[in-house]
């Protein structure tokens, strides 16, 4: 009888504050593999980000309680992993019996290649349930031949060991390291209520045949990640009741502070300095000045955060995400050039781990990257508001009764109404709009 | 049945056939006085000089003479005096005789034998020792063969003469004279393509082909006495491999040697192993091992580096053992 160890359950971790599930997308390991600690279990689907779930032990995976593509509350157990028995004596109690083959103690010398398993001998003991723990080893070193397990089979010494596998004790969950996620907040907000629970989740179909002739459409498979979005999209225009506002802004310093200093920004740091960089700086000073647009809607208070951490709207092919510059207060213009670019390059990668996805407290679009002049964003729950950044465009402009051709661009802001109302938003958008306009071919953006 | 040498059975397979065929017909250097190595020994007395013909000392025409004649519906059995000298005939026989089915797409064929004394007899030093299989191994459209014994060497070279395509023939120098078996009187061949288990073992599988098994089932015998069992595979024809009978053997020990006189890079030894490495990973119980032919230019002529260089029973029992202790 083989020494079984603890099982262990695995449990979802809180990941981030606001985390109250996860959804499994694929397991990478199955029941009966060996599994270090640390190597990637699953793949897992939390808010609008993949990660890839580390184990906490080691130990063999003896069974997943939660499947692919099924959602399990943090805390809950999504597979069991028997970790070895103890450290050192796991291999050697093998109770030592008269059969033939069977492993002894008296096995004198070299036995350096005991735990060396060629191919033919692991797929012969997986095949007849050879615990080779227990099989004496003919070969080099104590190594343990095809014809060892042979003789073992033959012995009758198979088939002994399984059974107890299948036993899932609800064994010491507390052994379970809880990943050193984000710190809990303890914010003294409601924690229950119907705004919390009340998204029907989509469940999660296969759409089977992929196209239906007679109609000419077709299906796509809602993925987690788009689930996710959609779920994140309609909890924010539910709930929030979004108004919205415009302000024009005129650039065209901006336009030639960029055009001088960029070339050289590229030599010296490799990377592109772009309009946004100087509209995040814009936006963070703006915030400073009225920091009521950085707060959170908890029903019964305002939370006002005092980080300024900008999310930032990074579109790829099939979704959009929201990688966050953490303290972006705290950094210059250059800083911010170089935090976009990383944060942009790894989403496109799909590189995005969940750290870079968390704790963001205000949302800037880029939407003028794609040539658009004018959009009507949706918050980014539980934000307070989001402003979108829209294309450059030169203009004429009347200007002491002149005209001249001015570059032009669009500030778009969706605010949460209940926090945030007109005057305030429109004092924000217009220190917005002043930060933008004061800047000149003599601003240091380091 | 009739006890016979390696030579006499290679002899008695090309005079039947002559006797069978009038289209079949030998050429080569001084064959007409039965050849240095006396293979065609009476064949111009039984034949006359049209069919047992001399050429000049140029490879390059014996073999595209042959081809030639072969273009006409003849049967020429090629002979190279030794194997070392196949190479000024290299680019006739990879470039024209391989070729020409597939090139007339099936229109035209090659029925050629090219005969070649190949390996080491001992003192032959540089060139007359070499194991050149390894230059045409790779070149498809060309078969073959190098048999181990006399019965698989009469039988091979019937099956040769009688094959539509090109056939390179080795025949071991070392194992003329030194093997003799009873090989029946009656017609027979032993089929082209066909590996041939030359013992039973459970313990490990040594693959071998031409002279070298002779020396594998030497090892094994005495091997058998310390209690190691041996499965003995000989190739026969190594170009096309028998890859079905390769794979059984070496499925039932889980253990290989593969083994020949040629050099070890690139020799049809490690095509025999990358075979294995791709079709039986999960059968096999050590790593495939080769004792081949060292990687220098060919055999020395004194005595302590050809020994040195060339295998033996006692190098293969070592490597037999070694493989069986793994």
């Amino acid at each position: 009888m083989n020494q079984t160890g603890r099982l262990t359950e695995v449990t979802v971790p809180h990941l981030a504050e606001s985390l109250v599930s996860a959804t499994i997308g694929k397991w990478l390991k199955k029941p009966g593999d060996y599994i270090e600690q640390y190597d990637v279990l699953c793949e897992m689907f939390t808010e609008k980000v993949n990660t890839e779930m580390p184990s906490p032990i080691e130990g063999r995976l003896i069974k997943i309680i939660v499947g692919d593509g099924e959602t399990a509350a943090v805390g809950e157990a999504i597979c069991v992993i028997e970790e070895p028995a103890s450290a050192d004596g796991s291999f050697a109690e093998a109770p030592v019996a008269a059969q033939a083959g069977e492993a002894s103690a008296a096995n004198d010398s070299d036995q350096s290649m005991r735990g060396r398993f060629s191919p033919a001998v692991h797929k012969l003991a997986q095949d007849n349930r050879v615990d080779l723990a227990r099989v004496a080893g003919t070969g080099l070193g104590g190594r343990i031949t095809r014809k060892d397990v042979e003789t073992f089979i033959a012995s009758g010494g198979a088939n002994a060991a399984p059974a107890a596998v299948q036993a899932t004790a609800p064994a010491a969950t507390a052994s379970v390291a809880a990943p050193a996620a984000q710190e809990p907040v303890n914010m003294p907000v409601r924690s229950s209520g119907i705004h919390l629970s009340a998204e029907p989740q989509t469940p999660l179909l296969e759409a089977e045949g992929h196209t239906q002739d007679a109609r000419n459409e077709h299906f796509i498979d809602v993925t987690p990640m788009r689930n996710a979005i959609a779920t994140k999209m309609r909890q924010s225009v539910t709930e929030i009741p979004h108004a919205w506002t415009m302000i024009e802004v005129d650039v065209t310093n901006l336009v030639v502070l960029r055009n001088k200093v960029k070339d050289e920004f590229m030599r010296r740091e490799g990377i592109n300095l772009t309009y946004l960089a100087f509209m995040l700086k814009a936006v963070v000073n703006a915030i400073k000045d009225y920091p009521i647009i950085n707060s959170v809607w908890a029903v019964d208070k305002i939370i006002v955060k005092r980080d300024i951490n900008i999310s930032l709207s990074v579109g790829t092919e099939d979704s959009v995400m929201t990688p966050v510059i953490k303290k972006a207060d705290q950094k210059n213009i250059a800083g911010l050039a170089r935090e976009i670019d990383e944060l942009t390059k790894k989403t496109r990668a799909g590189k995005l781990a969940l750290s870079d996805m968390v704790g963001g407290t205000f949302t800037v679009n880029n939407t003028g990257s794609f040539g658009s002049i004018l959009s009507y964003p949706i918050i980014n729950y539980p934000q307070a508001a989001i402003v979108t950044f829209e294309s450059i465009v030169k203009k004429p402009v009347v200007i002491q009764d002149m005209i001249a051709v001015r570059s032009m661009v669009n500030l778009c802001l969706s605010l949460d109404h209940r926090i945030l109302d007109g005057v305030i938003c429109g004092r924000f958008l217009q220190r917005v709009k002043e930060n933008l306009e004061s800047y000149n071919a003599d601003t240091k953006i380091y | 049945m009739a006890t016979i040498t390696y030579l006499e059975a290679i002899r008695s397979a090309m005079q039947e056939e002559m006797q069978k065929d009038d289209n079949v017909f030998v050429l080569g250097e001084d064959v007409g006085k039965g050849g240095v190595l006396n293979t065609t020994k009476g064949l111009r007395d039984l034949f006359g000089e049209e069919r047992v013909l001399d050429t000049p000392l140029a490879e390059s025409a014996i073999v595209g003479v042959a081809i030639g004649a072969a273009m006409y519906g003849m049967k020429p059995i090629a002979e190279i005096q030794f194997a070392d000298f196949i190479f000024p005939a290299t680019n006739q026989i990879l470039s024209e005789a391989a070729k020409i089915r597939y090139r007339s797409n099936n229109d035209w064929n090659c029925p050629i034998v090219i005969r070649a004394p190949y390996g080491a007899t001992g003192a032959g030093a540089l060139y007359h020792s070499q194991c050149p299989e390894s230059v045409f191994f790779g070149t498809p459209g060309l078969k073959i063969v190098a048999p181990s014994n006399p019965y698989d060497a009469k039988g091979l070279l019937k099956a040769a003469i009688r094959d539509a395509d090109p056939v390179l023939y080795f025949e071991h120098k070392k194992c003329y004279l030194a093997l003799t078996a009873d090989v029946p009187e009656e017609d027979y061949i032993v089929p082209i393509g066909k590996a041939d288990v030359k013992r039973k073992g459970t313990d490990i599988t040594v693959i071998a082909y031409g002279m070298v098994v002779n020396y594998v089932l030497q090892a094994a015998e005495e091997l058998a006495k310390e209690g190691i069992s041996a499965h003995v595979l000989d190739l026969r024809t190594l170009q096309p491999l028998d890859k079905e009978a390769i794979l059984e053997a070496v499925r039932h020990t889980g253990k290989v040697l593969i083994t020949h006189e040629d050099n070890k890079t690139g020799g049809v030894g490690a095509e025999v192993s990358a075979i294995i490495a791709e079709e039986l990973l999960f059968e096999l119980d050590a790593p495939i091992a080769r004792l081949c032919g060292p990687d220098v230019p060919a055999v020395g002529s004194n005595p302590p580096m050809e020994k040195f260089f060339l295998l033996n029973a006692d190098k293969l029992k070592d490597a037999m053992r070694q493989l069986a202790l793994f």
